[in-house]
């Protein structure tokens, strides 16, 4: 066991900075860019010591104009580089839609493969922080119905550092969206308790070098017998403690890659289960929840006894005093295994 | 109103802009002062932007009304090369001629030609070198005649046939051609030029020695992407060249609306920092000299420039639209800076490299060289004469490798034609 890779305890910040540290080392075509994330390293500290350490030409603060970011990050890869923008928060990511949209993810298509856009777009998403509309959105549903695109969500320190490194190498464009509530601690959605921070979890024990988590894969968090559920992000720990609370023998399954999904090892747990809880911080409707219910009903219909269920942010703006009555966490998510289970 | 809210002051007026004239309007250009040719300094290549705000509202013009070469932006070129833009132009004229004719025909859906702004690509592809990435908009397609790219692999693009190699996935003349270093062409008006800054970025971070130049029509000056990349260039002192090509219409709209009634493309510069210059876009001397100065100082890490090209679109925006609907027909005609390629042929002539003879035989050849070549293309089939492309096509190259729901797509697609019968 010698050559076992050496780990050392992470939360997601240090495991991010560290994915990117380890790949800027690897190849000399990796730039960082965005808003803040140079000298100071990143309004989460996330890019914090990539600018001393791999210069300044690598790691650069850029002005505040997202659909810039994203359109030099594009022309960047033109040229050959990979470029690993930063948007500052999920909701600020709008302005870059057109360079994203009609720009990266088809550019491979449009030319038949004369030019492509590496690019791995990082950006802090999610609520449960008190940021009210404009730093809590889940904006994920926006980005999977993009051609062309790759979406991801980590859940935890391990797979945000392999599923970076995965984005990175990958030759699409991928939209890696970081749950911020869980950067320092596996967050269970009871917001009235002290969180644990991610030392206590087993997932922030991470190899200090180069290791991949595959795009396209899911993981089966835990496995159960009575019903899935589908959750991401900051829901997979919300999920696992009420499923916990509640003794239900749920399998829990975080999809970590929403396109490509991990249809595979959905559809045989819900074959294995009958039952189905779709879980995400979202607005519901067209949200990623409805085309998770629609692929397990075409891949699942003969085996589902109970009607999926999801469970979902409302569909209005993510509102700031009422934030926990907006977010989908241990009571309703409890509702709706009760629900699914009883039918 | 004002007396009903109890306020005795004037009624505010919102100002629409109009242009001058309308169908059926007869054009008078008397009012337009010519600058003349050789009146505006060359500024020396790493001259302070702050120190360059007059270029941004004068006009660069070396060709007189008689065809010679003066003052000091005269690029001195040898007849031999004044020859081949010459030709490039009357090729690029003769090929857009073909394929609109083509589209007319009912060969292709769609065509958009440049006629009479030939110079502003021309001139500045002969004044770049051919590794120097280009980001185009659609109506450049003189520099991948420029840059010698077969006219056959052009139209089958244009035709999206077997030949295409985008594989009938892009719209007619939404080029891409890396051997020319001519980047893909979106339909998204704009976002080319944040691109081409960040390629200048790399570049220069990589310690390279290419440039990088972008084209955007003056409507084009208006989307947020023009103001990103300008913020970009002049951050970073990107070396890149930012054209603009003010051709004084976007499909209907007059380039008031884009603000012309109010400053200068050019003069967009001066608050971004930028070495700003404005030519006259239908002197093929100044265009190459503009972006000769533009590309030295790049290349010798003094910073962006932008250029603005003032010429006229001297035909309709593209096969789906007619402009006289909404502008006089006179316009083109009467326009006082003339034609790019006559005023080139009047120089050579001038300058005793050429004659009406030998024009007449380069008119002569182009138009076969277009024709063998379209004829050639037309091998390969043209767009309603069947599908061009194998149907798995379709799925490939959204992605590098194909994921499973795209492949599940592909097998239905496959399915319910074989289902049908077809
Ligand atoms: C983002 C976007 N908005 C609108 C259009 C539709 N459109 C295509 S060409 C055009 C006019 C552009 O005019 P200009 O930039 O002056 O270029 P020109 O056609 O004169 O070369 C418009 C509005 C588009 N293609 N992209």
């Amino acid at each position: 066991m010698s050559d076992a890779p050496e780990t050392k305890t992470m939360n997601m910040i240090q495991a991010i900075n560290s994915a990117l540290d380890v790949m800027m080392g690897r190849d000399q075509d990796i730039v960082v860019l965005g808003e803040d994330v140079g000298y100071f390293g990143g309004v989460f500290k996330a890019t914090e010591g990539l600018q001393a350490k791999h210069g300044k030409t690598r790691v650069f603060d850029t002005p505040i104009t997202e659909c810039g970011i994203i359109g030099v990050a594009v022309g960047m890869c033109t040229y050959g580089l990979r470029p690993v923008p930063e948007i500052q928060f999920a909701d600020y990511i709008y302005p870059a839609l057109d360079q994203i949209v009609s720009e990266a993810a088809r550019l491979r298509y449009r030319s038949a493969g004369e030019y492509t856009a590496p690019i791995t777009v990082r950006s802090p998403f999610g609520g449960g922080i008190f940021g009210g509309q404009t730093h809590s959105q889940s904006p994920e549903g926006i980005f999977t119905h993009v051609a062309g695109l790759k979406t991801v969500v980590p859940s935890n320190p391990y797979d945000a550092k392999g599923l970076l490194i995965s984005a990175i190498e990958d030759n699409d464009p991928v939209i890696f969206f970081e749950p911020k509530r869980i950067y320092n601690g596996p967050f269970d959605g009871h917001y009235d308790r002290p969180v644990t921070p991610w030392s206590k979890h087993p997932t922030s024990a991470v190899p200090q070098g180069y290791y991949k988590v595959p795009l396209g894969k899911a993981a089966i968090v835990r496995p159960g017998e009575d019903v899935t559920v589908l959750a991401y992000g900051t829901m997979v720990h919300v999920a696992a403690a009420v499923i916990e609370n509640q003794g239900v023998d749920a399998e829990l399954i975080d999809l970590r890659t929403l396109v490509p999904l991990d249809m595979e090892t959905i559809a045989a747990s819900v074959k294995k289960t009958g039952r189905c809880v779709i879980v995400h911080e979202a607005t519901k409707t067209s949200g990623f929840g409805a085309e998770l219910s629609a692929l397990v009903q075409e891949h699942c219909f003969h085996h589902l006894e109970a009607p999926i269920q999801r469970v979902t942010g409302w569909d209005t703006p993510y509102p700031h005093s009422l934030e926990w009555a907006y977010y989908p966490g241990p009571v309703r998510l409890g509702e709706a295994l009760k629900r699914v289970m009883q039918d | 109103m004002s007396s009903e809210n109890g306020r005795n002051l004037r009624p505010l007026s919102l100002h629409v802009p109009e242009p001058k004239f309308r169908p059926g309007d007869a054009v008078d250009f008397n009012d337009f002062d010519i600058p003349p040719a050789g009146a505006v300094a060359r500024p020396a290549i790493d001259a302070d932007p702050s120190a360059m705000a007059g270029h941004a509202y004068a006009l660069v013009r070396v060709l007189d009304e008689e065809g010679r070469a003066v003052g000091p932006w005269d690029p001195k070129l040898s007849p031999e090369r004044l020859i081949r833009m010459l030709r490039h132009m009357a090729l690029t004229r003769a090929y857009d001629d073909r394929m609109y004719r083509a589209q007319r025909q009912g060969k292709t859906s769609f065509y958009m030609k440049c006629t009479g702004e030939e110079a502003t690509a021309i001139g500045a592809a002969h004044a770049l070198d051919r590794d120097d990435m280009v980001f185009p908009s659609y109506r450049q397609q003189g520099i991948l005649i420029a840059r010698d790219w077969p006219l056959i692999d052009m139209m089958n693009q244009v035709y999206s046939n077997k030949g295409d190699r985008l594989k009938g996935r892009q719209m007619p003349i939404m080029y891409s051609a890396k051997g020319a270093s001519f980047f893909s062409i979106s339909g998204n008006l704009a976002t080319q030029y944040p691109q081409a800054v960040g390629f200048a970025m790399a570049s220069a971070a990589k310690g390279d020695t290419r440039i990088a130049a972008a084209w955007c029509g003056e409507g084009s000056t208006a989307e947020g992407d023009f103001h990103s990349a300008c913020t970009f260039a002049s951050v970073y002192r990107a070396p890149v060249i930012l054209n603009v090509i003010n051709n004084q219409w976007a499909i209907s709209s007059f380039s008031g609306f884009a603000g012309a009634e109010a400053t200068t493309f050019a003069a967009r510069a001066i608050g971004y920092g930028i070495a700003g210059l404005r030519v006259d876009g239908n002197d093929t001397l100044a265009v190459y000299a503009a972006t000769e100065w533009a590309a030295e100082r790049a290349r010798n890490n003094y910073g962006p420039t932008l250029i603005e090209h003032f010429t006229y679109r001297a035909e309709g925006h593209s096969t789906s639209d007619d402009p006289t609907k909404y502008r006089s027909a006179e316009e083109n005609v009467k326009w006082p800076l003339g034609d790019p390629i006559a005023r080139l042929k009047q120089h050579l002539i001038a300058i005793g490299a050429w004659d009406e003879d030998r024009h007449a035989a380069m008119d002569k050849e182009v138009a076969e060289e277009v024709r063998a070549a379209q004829k050639e293309s037309e091998k390969l089939g043209i767009l309603h004469d069947g599908l061009k492309q194998p149907f798995d096509s379709m799925f490939e190259d959204v992605f590098e490798e194909m994921p499973w729901h795209l492949k599940e797509q592909l097998a239905q697609m496959t399915a319910e034609r074989k289902a049908a019968g077809i």
